[in-house]
């Protein structure tokens, strides 16, 4: 089986896709003959040709527009927004549009597009190609929510997005794309939306991460092993719709909950994590729930290491949230 | 004419401090002191130099994520600059922007933009104020060919067009957007045209020759700074290296850059210097300043202190109220 990173397998996805629905089409800036700014899209231009592969100029809101109008006639677009933070010119036609589409045609028309971009920090990008916006789309009803922390899950996953109904937001962990090699299949898999994952047992304390952010809290949860405590990790994988039962299946048996995420803290989705957690398994909880986040600011240039919640954050609200005692 | 010397050569002293700044920065890179993306102005010096000679104190620049070269024109020091490269203090915004987003109110550079577009409309508010002020003050807003496909380009210029505010769009276009020509991503060559949808002026030129540039972009600023609304000018130009430091620029041959080298901006002007009777001498001395005032920036820059996360955090609003983490951060 071949090793792939994650850039590789988003683009074996792609590509197996696109050989087997000739109604796939790809489009965004430089994804063509340049293949892509991160090379996801490398060489299917050269297979699939420009009116399958579309370089657009610089127009996010065009981009997804355009793409919203072919997906209501059955094309399968998976438009490419060169990084997260670029995607506010197009916000207006992704939450007045593409999310209200079957709900106001009243089931008529979907619009099954997949917007792919890379998120998250880790590159020094600064403000402008760091961010990390899922609660926004998550906010926003009629969007699901996708976000692969590792080779195999992307290209399941995406192949599963792209064969959705609905239009789906496919979030690319950027610090993680040549960071990992894993065994990939070439040949397709589906890796069903709406499940998550639970990626290492324990018994003492459950940790929510995704993206980039759950190798972090592996690591922490090895970490605080050697002291004793025992973590079980999930890996999110669909934020939305998400799996709750999951976590709460593991909270119930933990009794204890820290949730990762790169975004701030105020209003991100692990604000509605722990609200769901707190409704659902309120009497089971035994330590206060701890959320470890970016903080309430830009993302940084220079304090980059110090704003993301990496393992030298996760692994003392572990053993704080494990050993804790009312 | 010896006056009109002098400002060449000072022309040519702004000139190849933006080039030689630019390879330090692209060496600080290499040497992993410069995190994140990195934009050179290389072949593009003309352009800000021209147009910042056209400007007086009080006029406000706007410009997009390639924004060494027009800081430096305006008069921030190299040292500020090569700090905020560095993630120090003492960079120009203090560390918390790098690269892409330079600030300096003192020399009225309103910023560098990290996102395409996203300042077109903001340069034409600050263009209004002047108007409603009758400050007499004129707006210089910067964007490269790329950015002119954009809704916000549109929008910006729109308001320009029709509240007639003293503003010159200028458009750097260098051809490329990132890795995709602009044959590819426009259905017009002549983007002038769009200037014309909005009842603006519109001029276009080489942007290779200094002055030049700066006699063009002169006659729109007094346009605009005599209530005869908004120019849009396009210039042609050519970037010498990649888009940024992580692109290898393979989408053009090789062929192609070395004929565009022999319209090196800084070649140009020597060569009007030596014509003009400028001294071998002289243009030795003023590289020579030069050279010792871009070392002397990075040897600051180098011991400065890192950026703080007290400015971080005291930074996000104007009340200290704001982030609920700060002290979570300090633990």
């Amino acid at each position: 089986m071949p090793q792939m990173n994650l850039v590789q397998a988003v683009n074996s996805a792609l590509r197996t896709e696109m050989r087997n629905d000739e109604d796939v089409i790809v489009l965004g800036e430089d994804v063509g003959k340049v293949g892509g700014v991160f090379r996801v899209t490398q060489g299917l231009f050269d297979e699939f040709g420009d009116d399958r592969v579309i370089d657009t100029p610089l127009a996010e809101g065009g981009i997804i527009g355009t793409a919203i109008g072919m997906a209501l006639y059955g094309l399968r677009p998976v438009p490419e927004i060169q990084f997260s933070d670029f995607i506010f010119p197009a916000f207006d036609q992704i939450v007045s549009e593409a999310a209200k589409f079957r709900y106001r045609s009243g089931g008529e028309y979907t619009v099954p597009m997949v917007i792919r971009t890379p998120v998250g920090g880790g590159i020094r990008g600064g403000h402008y190609h760091s961010q990390s916006p899922e609660s926004l789309f998550i906010h926003t009803a009629g969007l699901k929510v996708v976000c692969p922390s590792n080779p195999y899950d992307a290209k399941g996953l995406l192949l599963s997005a792209i064969r959705d109904d609905d239009p789906v937001l496919f979030f690319e962990p950027k610090r993680v794309y040549r960071a990992v090699k894993m065994d990939v299949p070439e040949d397709e898999y589906t890796i069903p939306i709406g499940k998550a994952k639970v990626v290492r047992e324990g018994e003492d304390v459950t940790v929510v991460g995704w993206g980039a952010m759950l190798f972090e809290a592996l690591a922490s949860a090895d970490e605080v092993a050697e002291e004793g405590v025992s973590a079980e990790v999930i890996d999110l994988r669909t934020l939305w719709p998400v799996d709750i039962d999951t976590i709460v299946e593991s909270v119930k048996k933990t009794g204890r909950l820290v949730i990762v995420h790169e975004a701030p803290k105020a209003c991100g989705f692990g604000a509605e994590l722990l609200s769901l957690v707190t409704e659902k398994a309120f009497v089971h909880l035994e330590a206060p729930p701890v959320r470890v986040t970016g903080w309430d600011t830009p993302f940084p240039y220079t304090l980059e290491m110090e704003y993301l919640p990496l393992q030298h954050r996760i692994t003392p609200a572990l053993l704080e949230t494990a050993k804790y005692i009312p | 004419m010896a006056s009109g010397r002098d400002a060449l050569l000072e022309h040519y002293r702004a000139m190849y401090l933006i080039r030689r700044f630019e390879e330090e920065a692209a060496r600080a890179y290499a040497q992993g002191k410069i995190g994140g993306f990195l934009h050179l102005y290389i072949g593009q010096e003309a352009i800000a130099v021209g147009a910042a000679a056209a400007l007086r104190e009080g006029d406000q620049v706007f410009q997009t994520y390639r924004d060494h070269g027009i800081s430096l024109a305006l008069g921030m020091s190299a040292e500020k600059g090569m700090a905020e490269l560095m993630g120090k203090d003492t960079g120009c915004s203090r560390g918390m922007g790098g690269s892409m987003h330079f600030f300096d109110k003192e020399h009225g550079f309103m910023g560098g933009w990290g996102i395409v577009g996203g300042h077109v409309a903001v340069a034409a508010g600050a263009a209004f104020k002047s108007k409603y002020l009758g400050d007499e003050n004129v707006t210089l807003c910067f964007f490269g060919e790329g950015a002119t496909n954009i809704g916000g380009f549109h929008e910006g210029l729109s308001l320009a067009g029709l509240w007639k505010l003293p503003i010159v769009f200028i458009c750097e276009n260098n051809q490329y957007a990132m890795g995709t020509p602009m044959k590819r991503t426009s259905a017009i060559s002549d983007l002038t045209l769009k200037a014309q949808g909005y009842g603006m002026h519109g001029d276009r030129f080489e942007g290779y020759d200094v002055k030049v540039v700066h006699e063009r972009v002169k006659q729109a600023v007094d346009r605009a700074r005599k209530g005869e609304g908004p120019t849009f000018i396009e210039i042609e130009t050519y970037r010498f290296r990649g888009h940024s430091m992580s692109d290898p620029a393979k989408y053009r041959s090789r062929a192609e850059l070395e004929e565009r080298k022999k319209k090196d901006p800084l070649v140009i002007t020597k060569d009007q210097l030596q014509q003009a009777g400028a001294t071998i001498e002289d243009l030795d001395n003023i590289e020579i300043q030069v050279e010792e005032a871009v070392k002397a920036a990075v040897k600051a820059a180098d011991d400065a202190e890192p950026a703080k996360e007290s400015v971080m955090f005291d930074s996000v609003m104007a009340t200290k109220l704001g982030p609920q983490n700060r002290e979570e951060a300090a633990r």
